[in-house]
């Protein structure tokens, strides 16, 4: 069980990171990544709405869509609990933390477009964990708690990816590169490189 | 007919989707691992980007601006899941392989974009020519670095083995986004050489020509003769 727990947490941190292997997310990655601090944001802001998203999502589709045979409208209606929920939380946060809101919500309405808010309510839909996450022994069944667990990891996956982006360009502006290579591309071959680092962590 | 042809142009090249305006990174990187791949990807987008782009284009004058986005939502959400039952029954192979990109097209920013930017406010055969016309843009940008990638990765080209040497860099998330910067560099350096070289042109044939102009009744005289 406790090693189950280690591999989800290791798998979506580093393994299959969101941004760098699948590649899921990546519009937030190349806006949002100019500072650090805007980085940390974006991430926490994805962390919460994705977590959010799961906890709605996946009992909606087990429980209610499954039953009624109306799992061909999964899209659909996840793309409108998404845009919803990040109405409402966008409107509580203003309401209730508002020092909160100011540094995390401009980027709040962003995600509601973010592939990998939808990509991870998407992913977690199998039957057994060992379809997520390779490496897992097969015939343990994904339930809504490995699932946020997932969700949550994938989020902090997805902060790290950003933030160090975030430090990685705040070098990359200033730097001396052909008048072709400014803006994304260089951005992308940085990407690239930090791409190749945590391919390590599928090899192990 | 000129206009038909700027809105073609403008698609496919001036503002390509992929190298220009970087939007759909997430399915560019993410299918563009196979030549097969990023071009049954490039078609799935321009097949849903022209019935979008047609159907809110019809829908214009209907649609209030206050629940616009959501009103698109709905549409290209739609689309999409019709496609995917589509994909699903006639091409199980390329379901599989888009696996979660599939449904992720919702998400891809080109569809909404073109639909904010474009189909929102201009008639039916506009709209339909814009959706075609970027979609191809998008579908050629993945082919060619579907065909990069394939070639160096896999030495194969369209599935057809070429030969054995392979550099597995390229296969991997790693050299997505390497060959992604480097296609965008490219294309920045080979557009700014073309402006570069029209505008040249059109300077050269205004410019006034540096020795001084004949004399007026030179010009007469041969004139008449």
């Amino acid at each position: 069980m406790f090693a189950t727990i280690l591999l989800i947490v290791v798998s979506a941190v580093l393994s299959q990171n969101f941004i760098l292997v699948k590649f899921l997310g990546i519009c937030p990655f190349l806006g949002v990544s100019k500072r650090t601090s805007s980085s940390l944001s974006m991430g926490a802001a994805v962390t919460l709405v994705m977590l959010i998203a799961t906890l709605v999502t996946y009992p909606l589709y087990t429980y209610v869509m499954v039953p009624l045979g109306i799992e061909y409208l999964e899209i659909i209606f996840f793309i409108f609990i998404i845009a919803a929920l990040v109405q409402m939380l966008e409107k509580a946060i203003q309401k209730f933390f508002p020092p909160l809101y100011k540094t995390m919500g401009i980027y709040l309405p962003l995600i509601t477009t973010n592939c990998a808010i939808l990509g991870v309510a998407e992913l977690v839909l199998v039957n057994e964990l060992s379809n997520v996450i390779a490496g897992v022994e097969a015939g343990i069944a994904m339930n809504l708690g490995f699932a946020l667990l997932y969700a949550l990891f994938a989020g902090i996956g997805f902060t790290l990816a950003m933030v160090l982006m975030g430090g990685v360009r705040e070098r990359t502006e200033k730097l001396n590169v052909a008048k072709c290579m400014k803006g994304f591309p260089i951005t992308m071959v940085a990407a690239s490189f930090m791409a190749m680092a945590f391919y390590v962590f599928t090899l192990v | 007919m000129n206009k038909y042809a700027k809105i073609t142009m403008d698609g496919l090249v001036n503002n390509n989707a992929t190298f220009k305006l970087v939007l759909g990174t997430c399915a560019t990187l993410g299918m563009s691992a196979t030549a097969l791949g990023g071009l049954g990807m490039g078609l799935s987008v321009t097949i849903v980007l022209l019935l979008s782009n047609v159907i809110i284009s019809l829908l214009r004058k209907v649609i209030p601006s206050t629940v616009r986005i959501p009103a698109f939502v709905v549409i290209i959400a739609t689309l999409v899941t019709l496609l995917r039952m589509f994909l699903y029954k006639f091409l199980p192979d390329l379901y599989d392989t888009m696996g979660v990109f599939l449904p992720l097209i919702v998400v891809n920013c080109l569809i909404l974009g073109r639909a904010e930017a474009f189909s929102s406010k201009q008639p039916v055969l506009d709209s339909a020519i814009d959706g075609v016309a970027s979609g191809l843009g998008f579908t050629l940008a993945l082919t060619v670095m579907g065909i990069i990638r394939e070639l160096l990765g896999s030495g194969s080209f369209f599935g057809i083995k070429l030969w054995d040497f392979t550099i597995g860099f390229f296969t991997n998330s790693a050299g997505a986004f390497f060959v992604y910067g480097i296609c965008i560099a490219l294309f920045v350096f080979i557009t700014n050489r073309v402006e570069l070289c029209l505008n040249a042109k059109h300077m050269q044939a205004l410019r006034v020509p540096k020795e001084p102009l004949p004399d007026v009744t030179e010009t007469a005289q041969k004139e008449e003769a």
